[in-house]
């Protein structure tokens, strides 16, 4: 059978990825007047994490009350537990304010008090109220639909969904464009692009309980690694402390309890309806102060105890808060609560942590640009500004940020640096790669070997780590990179999900892989990396680790303390 | 004997004719269509094609189809411990079984750039 007719596009800026940062990041390099291709391996605008986050946006506007930018780069700083990237966690914190009133011009909607300011909540590690937010639980659904509104506005930004990135394409060290296919006809599509910007968001769907969209298997940090970019603090990825579990809730994002927290308070119960967080040094009084590192070992902790609910995680539980202040406060979710059979007057629900976002990343300088020439990237693909443990509020914030800024960057680099050109010989093998058929083989459905993966590092690379648990997870890992073998099963068709299921375990073993050596090489626990055989933090890792691809096996390297030293190296 | 959903899809590309394919999944209470869907996928049949991003939380609304020919999002449909129809949306250009081409134009992959990759 005759292979289906490529396609060739061309751009100045190409971005793969249409969430928060990939939308930031167009309409800015628009702005400056390039020539812009945002691709999606979902709809535009509709898959990711920006759609899903139903939370708060940390910035320091001082609308509330007063606030500087400095406070909370203090708090993330701190949350980060000393591994953060100053450099990109002052980008975040100091252009917040700016992103925030942009997408309040388009207007976006962030809750008001009746006097116009806009409001902002508490959230757990910020000093002050510094979180805004869109009503009910609609912040991320907002921010997605404000952006693509704009997007769509600037009418020479070209937006294509449904392509699917397999490969960068590079030449002399430089990035040149990009080789995939398009989901809908199954064709393959080469982009030339003189900067192309990774804005794929993170790697939650590697574990089994996961708050993102089906989308974020990480093959981002894949397409980095493969084009020769490092990637930072793999091993810390951030586990939602109260992510739903019970009873069965559909139509509603598990992490929406955050909010009510939030607003309520709420208490978190094990099976003996006894508050535990006190337990391991954090009282909560009512109030919601626990961060999600902490809550996460207290809750895994109490299960592992035999006090955990009967679904196997804690009980959260508003019984004490009077139902006018639960309609208050959220609206019309309490009838999507009673559709679902849940009465929060009546009874708790059950939470349990569940993977939610990814600290590591794609290794950038503060302009957000690779060790690759002409590669940048934007949003929860950039590790680093994060550290080991990500403050609430920060995810939005550094998509709407590293969006305008990778933007912008690409935009000028676009004008000053000299094309590389197209590289047909060096886009070859990825090409024959998106056409290619194995043998069927009986055995292999790549949609169960992403669960199987799924579960192994839920259980192995998830909260708590052990050097033995890790090393079971690396075997198995390599087992499945040799069960899916080295090209797609079948021939390439229309809307093919046996072809895009085995791309995506491409992607995701190698991720999995680079997540499980970083954890394994850390022998210590700090943040959201806690080893059983290592409890304590060592001063000898307050380092950042890297890792890189290099003929085909992942190499670590350690880099010396992060943030002021590098920071201080900047400012010269 | 444990309850199961008797899924009756219509499956196809548009070039040939379109058929029914029954599967059954086992039922448990509280799940949602898109949730028997992608169990088919797991554990039966991998080549079936649906459209979702968000899984769970009716954000992506990617994954709307006819379910007894009434248009759903199968992540906010009830799966019930009966034989329940599922076919594509009727009046969109079917793509593959029960994906059909929802995104505006001017977001689809349109005519080529060049109509051959460059030499060089």
């Amino acid at each position: 059978m005759s292979n289906p007719e490529r396609i060739h596009l061309a751009t100045e800026i190409l971005i793969i990825g249409s969430g928060a940062a990939g939308l930031s990041a167009a309409i800015a390099a628009d702005s400056a007047g390039a020539a812009v291709l945002v691709v999606d391996r979902s709809l535009i605008g509709r898959g990711g994490a920006t759609v899903m986050a139903q939370m708060t946006v940390a910035a320091a506007l001082g609308e509330e009350v007063p606030d500087d930018w400095r406070c909370h780069l203090a708090d993330t700083l701190t949350a980060g537990r000393g591994l953060c990237d100053e450099r990109l966690a002052a980008l975040l914190c100091e252009d917040g304010p700016a992103a925030i009133r942009q997408m309040d011009a388009w207007h976006v909607g962030w809750a008001r008090h009746s006097d116009g300011r806009i409001r902002a909540a508490i959230a757990p590690g910020h000093d002050r109220p510094r979180c805004v937010y869109v009503d009910f639980l609609s912040t991320g659904p907002a921010v997605s639909r404000t952006l693509r509104g704009q997007a769509q506005r600037q009418a020479s930004i070209r937006r294509i969904g449904e392509i699917v990135v397999t490969d960068l394409v590079t030449h002399d060290g430089a990035v040149v464009g990009a080789v995939g296919f398009s989901l809908a006809e199954g064709r393959p599509v080469s982009i030339a692009a003189k900067t192309v910007i990774i804005a794929t968001g993170g790697l939650t769907r590697l574990y089994r309980r996961n708050s993102a969209s089906a989308n974020m298997g990480g093959d981002g940090y894949a397409l980095a690694l493969r084009a020769g970019a490092e990637l930072i603090d793999m091993e810390f990825v951030q586990f939602f402390p109260i992510g739903h579990l019970a009873p069965r809730l559909i139509g509603m994002d598990p992490i929406m309890w955050d909010p009510f927290r939030y607003k309520l308070g709420g208490r978190l119960l094990n099976t003996e309806m006894r508050e535990f967080t006190d337990d391991y040094g954090v009282p909560e009084d009512g109030s919601y102060k626990v961060t999600r590192d902490l809550a996460t070992f207290a809750i895994l902790k109490e299960v592992a105890a035999g006090r955990g609910s009967p679904a196997g995680g804690a009980y959260l539980s508003f019984q004490h808060v009077p139902e006018a202040k639960l309609r208050e406060a959220f609206g019309p979710v309490i009838d999507r609560l009673a559709a679902n059979g849940i009465d929060l007057t009546r009874m708790p629900i059950e939470v349990a942590p569940i993977a939610h976002y990814h600290m590591g990343g794609i290794r950038t300088g503060p302009t957000l640009e690779t060790k690759i020439a002409n590669l940048f990237a934007a949003g929860e693909a950039v590790g680093g500004a994060n550290g080991a443990n990500r403050l609430s509020g920060n995810a939005i914030t550094e998509a709407l940020v590293f969006g305008r800024r990778a933007g912008a960057v690409a935009a000028e680099r676009v004008g000053t640096t000299p094309a590389q050109g197209w590289d047909e010989a060096a886009a070859a093998p990825a090409l024959a790669l998106a056409v290619a058929s194995a043998p069927a083989r009986a055995t292999s459905n790549p949609a169960a070997l992403i669960v199987e993966l799924q579960g192994l590092m839920e259980r192995e690379v998830g909260p708590f780590r052990s050097a033995s648990g890790l090393e079971r997870a690396l075997v198995r890992i390599a087992q499945l990179k040799a069960e899916i073998g080295a090209a797609p099963p079948g021939a390439p068709g229309r809307f093919d999900m046996v072809r895009l299921d085995w791309f995506d375990l491409r992607s995701m073993l190698l991720v999995a892989e680079a997540v499980t050596r970083a954890g394994l090489a850390r022998n210590e626990s700090r943040g959201a990396h806690q080893r059983e055989d290592h409890p304590g933090l060592e001063e000898e890792w307050a380092v950042n680790q890297t890792v890189r691809l290099e003929d085909g096996r992942l190499i670590l390297a350690r880099l010396p303390a992060a943030g002021a030293d590098r920071a201080a190296e900047a400012a010269q | 004997m444990s309850a199961v959903a008797r899924l009756k899809i219509r499956r196809g590309t548009g070039d040939a004719e379109s058929s029914w394919a029954s599967y059954e999944v086992p039922f448990e209470p509280g799940q949602s269509v898109l949730d028997g869907l992608r169990r088919i996928r797991n554990t039966e049949d991998p080549t079936l094609s649906v459209r979702y991003s968000c899984i769970n939380a009716n954000a992506c609304k990617e994954c709307v189809m006819l379910l007894d020919g009434k248009v759903v999002y199968a992540c906010t449909a009830r799966l019930e411990a009966r034989e329940m129809h599922l076919e594509p949306l009727p009046n969109k250009r079917l793509v593959r079984d029960l994906v059909t081409e929802i995104a505006p134009p001017d977001e689809r992959l349109a005519v080529p750039d060049q109509p051959s990759p460059p030499q060089n």
